[in-house]
This record gives C-alpha cells, structure tokens and sequence, in this order.
C-alpha cells in the first residue's frame, strides 16, 4: 500500500490542527475517491486501444461474433504477417514516414530560424509583423484548400509528396505552422539575454550566435516541436487525400480509409476487421514509441502553448 | 519606439556608422524571419487572395477561371445542402465543444490532485489523442457496428436493444459527438497547466475565510483558468467547424444527409465534381462564419475572462 504512506504524509503536513481519526479517515476517503475516478476515466480512456489490439489478434470469423470476444482465443500473430503480405503495407509505411521526416526537418530548422529572429533580433514592424504570424494560427485552413490545390496543380508537383513537405520549410507560413514559431519563441524568449550579449562582443555573428549558442539551449522546445509535427504529419488524412492518387505515393492513412471501402478488405459488407486493426496498430507503433520515449516534452509543449494562450 | 527614440539621441555623435549598423540589424532581423515571409505570402496569403479571386469565378480546372459576378453566392443561397451542411456542423460544434471542454476540465482536475503514481494516469488520459485520426475513426466503425459492436454489447448489459449508431439519422451526430471525447488530451492538458498556475496561496487563503470546496472552485479556481478556458473554446470551435476525416470515412455525409459536414460538402463540390469557383465561394463563407463566432466570444470574453494585473 504505497499510498498509505502517503496519507499520514499529508496529514501531518496538512493545516488541520488536530491529527484526528476523523482527519485520516477523509483524507484515505478523498484519495480512494480519487485514485477510483481515475481509474474509471482510464479505463475507458484505453478501451478503444485495447479493443484495436485485441481485435487485430483474433482469427478470422471471431471478430463477427456477438456478444463481443473480449480476448482473443487463439490469438492470432499471423493477421500482422497477413496484412504485411496482402498488401505493400511496407511501402504506405515508408512513405508516411519519409514525408513525415523531411515535414518535421524543415519545420524545427526554418521554424526556429524564425523564431530567434522574433525572440531575439529588433526590427522595424516586428510587432505587427508578430501579430499577423498569430493570427494566421486562428485561420481555418480550409479557406486555402482550393487555391493550394491550383497552386500544386499548376507546378506539376499533384500526386508527388512535394505538396505536403516543400511548406514546412518555410517557417511556419504554411498553414498551422505558426504554432511551432510560436512555441520556439516563447522558449527562447526566456533564455538569458547576457548570453547573445557576450557572444556579441566577442564578435560573434547572429548566425553564430543562432546555431551555436541559441539552439542547443533551445532543445526542449525543438524537441516538442519535432515530436508535435511528427505525429501531425504521420496522422495527417485530409492534405494526403487531395495531393496524392496514385498507389506509389499512398500513405498509411489513405491505406486504411481504402481498406475499409475496397474489396481488399473483404468489401463493405465482410471488413477483414482483424487484418485492419491489425494494419492500424501498425500505424499506431511509431506514435507509441515517440510518445512514451519523449513524453516530458510533449506535454510541456502542449503547456508552454496554451499558457502563453493567456 | 520609445527606446528607438532613445537609441536615435544616443548615437547622435557618430551618427553615420551607427545608423549604418543600425539598418544592418533591421536587415538581419529580417533575413531570420524572411522564411515566413516568403512562407506567409506563398502559402496563406496568396491562396487566400486567389480564393477570393476564384469565389467569383466558374472554374473547373479544364479552362481558365470564367468570371461570374456574384453567381456562386446566389448559388450557395439557392442550395438546399447549404443550410443542411451549415446546420450539421453548427450543431455538432455547439454540442461537441461544450462537452468536450467539460470532460478535459474534469480530467484535468482529476490529474491535479497530489497523488502517487499519478503520471501513469497522465498517460492513459493523453494516449488516445495521439491516435491517428483515420484509424480511430475505423475503429469507431468497427466498434459502432450494429451487429457485433461493442458499443451495442455494453447497451445490451443494461438490457437496451440494438441500435444502428451510424445508420439512424438521430444517432449519427451524436455518435460523431461521442467519438470526438477521445480526442480531447490537448485540451486537457492545457487546462493542467492552468490549473497548476493557480497560485495555493489565493486557494489557501479563500479556505481560512470559510469557503467550501465547491466555492473555492467557483469563485477561485475558475476565474483565475478563465484564459485558458477561452483559449480552448475559441480553438476548440474554430477546429470543430472544420470537421471532415471521420464524416468522409465513417458515413460519406449520410445517413440522409445527417452528417453532411461543411467541409465534406465543401471538399465534394472542389474534388468531386471540380468546382473549383464554387469550392471557394464555399470556404470564404466558412471563414466568414467561423471569424463571427470568434468575434462574439472575443466581445463576451470581456465579461468572463479575467487577466491578472489587468486589475477588474
């Protein structure tokens, strides 16, 4: 019981005068109220995963029957061997990764170029200039969709991955890429200052001082904005649906909307659900491992945004 | 521009070379940000003005852009779907949102309190927003299903019979609605943060003058996270508005139309049929419509959200 511990910890912290029976018995009343409802909103805050893994190892025919089999009996590794070789699952997965990557290179490069520039440089129109790279994070994206759309089609670069990555290296003009200048900005804003300063008399170059002294520093904030634009990009559905056709360029995300309405899945009438919970899962991997090896900086980044939201 | 003023009467003796470095600054100051610059007139700027350009034009990618006049907005008034796109999203928007910020707030304070372990349920709290859309809204098919879905097996536990989640006009938006809760960990940790700024001092303090619980939340709490409460609601609406992925995946727009979103509507007439004037009528109404509700709730706020050392 390691939070017993803990609860004659606060109660002896804790302002009430008296270190009553009445003080410790609300106090274990609270923290068992509390560790209940967390575990209530845990546990089905989990259960449609559990229900995606679980279903991607049944075998086929188990996963029609009702009521529900809620473990899988015999458990099936097989769906995943199935759903790499029914299809060039492989192949959507390279793509989604490799247009995920090089998005997230030229996001956290350009993005905290221009970031120092507003956190760290002085110059006319900064200000007005600052606001509108805010406001631009208010703008519904969808107003854009049809002239970026022309605008790809007329370069030739519809059914290429160039569409969804050549944006993201321009600084967060792109649409929703002010959130990641943003979140730079504010990290950088509270560096100390004397720092620049001295590289400064020492004859250092703003360049210098950006690459070599600002970055480094900055890496917690890097680091939440890589994770952020990865995860954006390897789940992104809407963009990849409108610049790309072709099975060449397919990403896990058109994939799995396409197994759903094709025959490959069985038709709409039979799904394969097993052989598609498994290919989801498989999308779901790489997000896993990104998240829970770098989760300090992922919700200090969600933090460090919406607090500056004030 | 106060302390350019105050730089200007400094470097007054030599004035030539500092103002020479001086310009050499601003110049640089740019160079950092000229990525943006370029990135904010190719890629939002400039659609936007073509967009705007094209909502009065006819446009089907095959010939050049015809002008039309206002024709394109007669259209969309004259059309049956518009009010039914409209109404759709306002109404998933208006009920999703609300809910969506009430849940994230009390998982929010669930997470606040000081307790062990208690990053673990941090975790399974955030998991499932980093889901990727397409394979949550498929798993949502699966688990919709009428015949063998989980959602109809936990109804059958408390004796409710079978009902069509996706298929019943009823049940479609509100089964949108439910499908969007899992989705709300962004939300929820921002209202952690605010929750953990509120200094102890001020709770501590309202509790010595006898509040309760309850009050101390009410009166306390709630004012001093008001900011970040507008912040999700103004983001959280203007990105519900937006709804597309899981319309166009789960349902297509129907049953009979009943989760026919704007953006689906939208996406159809631009990438569907390649009306590309009409498409983009269609989204500057929408940005017209989502900057209305914006402007409202900046005008409400005042009465609401308060900013310490603003001093009301």
């Amino acid at each position: 019981m390691p939070w017993l511990s803990q609860v004659s910890f606060q109660a002896r912290e804790g302002t009430t005068r008296q270190r009553t029976l009445a003080a410790y018995v609300r106090i274990v009343v609270g923290q068992t109220f509390g560790y209940a409802a967390l575990i209530l909103v845990a546990v089905i805050s989990l259960l449609p995963l559990v229900w995606m893994v679980s279903t991607s190892l049944k075998a086929f025919g188990r996963e029609f029957l009702f009521p529900p089999q809620w473990f899988p009996n015999p458990i099936v590794f097989g769906n995943y061997l199935t759903a790499f070789e029914t299809s060039n699952l492989a192949r959507y997965f390279g793509n989604t990764l490799m247009i995920a990557v090089l998005a997230t290179l030229g996001t956290v490069l350009s993005s905290s170029l221009v970031a120092f520039g507003f956190a760290r440089l002085d110059f006319f129109g900064k200000r007005v200039l600052f606001i509108i790279l805010l406001s631009t994070l208010m703008l519904p994206g969808i107003v854009t969709l049809v002239p970026t759309f022309v605008l790809f089609r007329t370069l030739g670069w519809i059914d290429t991955p160039l569409p969804l990555i050549v944006p993201w290296w321009f600084g967060g003009g792109a649409f929703g890429g002010a959130f990641f200048v943003f979140l730079i900005r504010q990290f950088m804003l509270q560096l100390p200052r004397e720092l620049d300063e001295a590289a400064l008399v020492d004859g250092a170059s703003y360049f210098r001082i950006y690459w070599r002294i600002m970055l480094p520093l900055s890496k917690p904030a890097l680091a939440a904005s890589a994770i952020f634009s990865f995860i954006h990009h390897w789940n992104d559905f809407l963009n990849p649906l409108i610049f790309l056709n072709s099975e060449e360029w397919r990403t896990l995300a058109l994939y799995l909307r396409f197994f759903l309405y094709t025959e490959v899945g069985g038709g709409a009438g039979l799904t394969r659900w097993n052989l598609m919970m498994a290919a989801s899962v498989v999308m779901l991997i790489p997000v896993l491992v990104i998240f829970f090896s770098a989760q300090r900086y992922f919700i200090r980044g969600v933090a460090l945004t919406g607090i500056a939201g004030r | 521009m106060a302390s350019r003023t105050a730089q200007l009467r400094r470097a007054s003796p030599a004035k030539t070379g500092l103002r020479s470095i001086r310009w050499r600054r601003h110049l640089i100051g740019y160079l950092f940000i000229s990525p943006w610059i370029a990135g904010f007139a190719l890629f939002t700027a400039f659609p936007m003005i073509y967009s705007l350009f094209l909502s009065f034009t006819k446009y089907d990618l095959l010939g050049p852009p015809e002008f039309v006049g206002f024709s394109n907005f007669e259209r969309m008034v004259s059309d049956h779907l518009f009010l039914t796109a409209l109404g759709n999203t306002a109404f998933y928007t208006l009920l999703a949102v609300p809910i969506q910020l009430l849940l994230a707030l009390i998982m929010a304070l669930l997470l606040n309190q000081k307790l062990r372990g208690i990053n673990v349920f941090r975790t399974a709290l955030y998991l499932p927003t980093v889901t990727p859309t397409v394979a949550f809204v498929v798993l949502f098919v699966y688990m919709y299903n009428p015949e063998f879905g989980i959602f109809n097996a936990i109804l059958g536990w408390f004796g409710i019979p079978k009902v069509g989640w996706l298929t019943d006009p009823d049940l479609a938006k509100p089964a949108f609605i439910i499908m969007s809760l899992w989705h709300v960990g962004g939300q929820m940790v921002i209202f952690l943060a605010g929750l953990q700024a509120v200094p102890e001092t001020l709770v501590e303090a309202a509790s010595i003058d006898g509040a309760g619980k309850f009050r101390r939340f009410w009166h306390v709490t709630v004012p001093m996270i008001s900011p970040v409460i507008f912040f999700n609601l103004v983001l959280g609406i203007i990105g519900s508005f937006q709804v597309f992925a899981s319309a166009y995946i789960a349902t297509n727009g129907g049953p009979k139309h009943a989760t026919l979103f704007y953006v689906l509507w939208m996406y159809r007439h631009a990438f569907e049929n390649f009306r590309m004037g009409y498409a983009a009528t269609l989204g500057w109404v929408l940005l017209g419509v989502i900057l209305l509700f914006t402007l409202i709730q900046f005008a409400v706020s005042r009465r609401w959200v308060y900013y310490e050392g603003e001093g009301t």
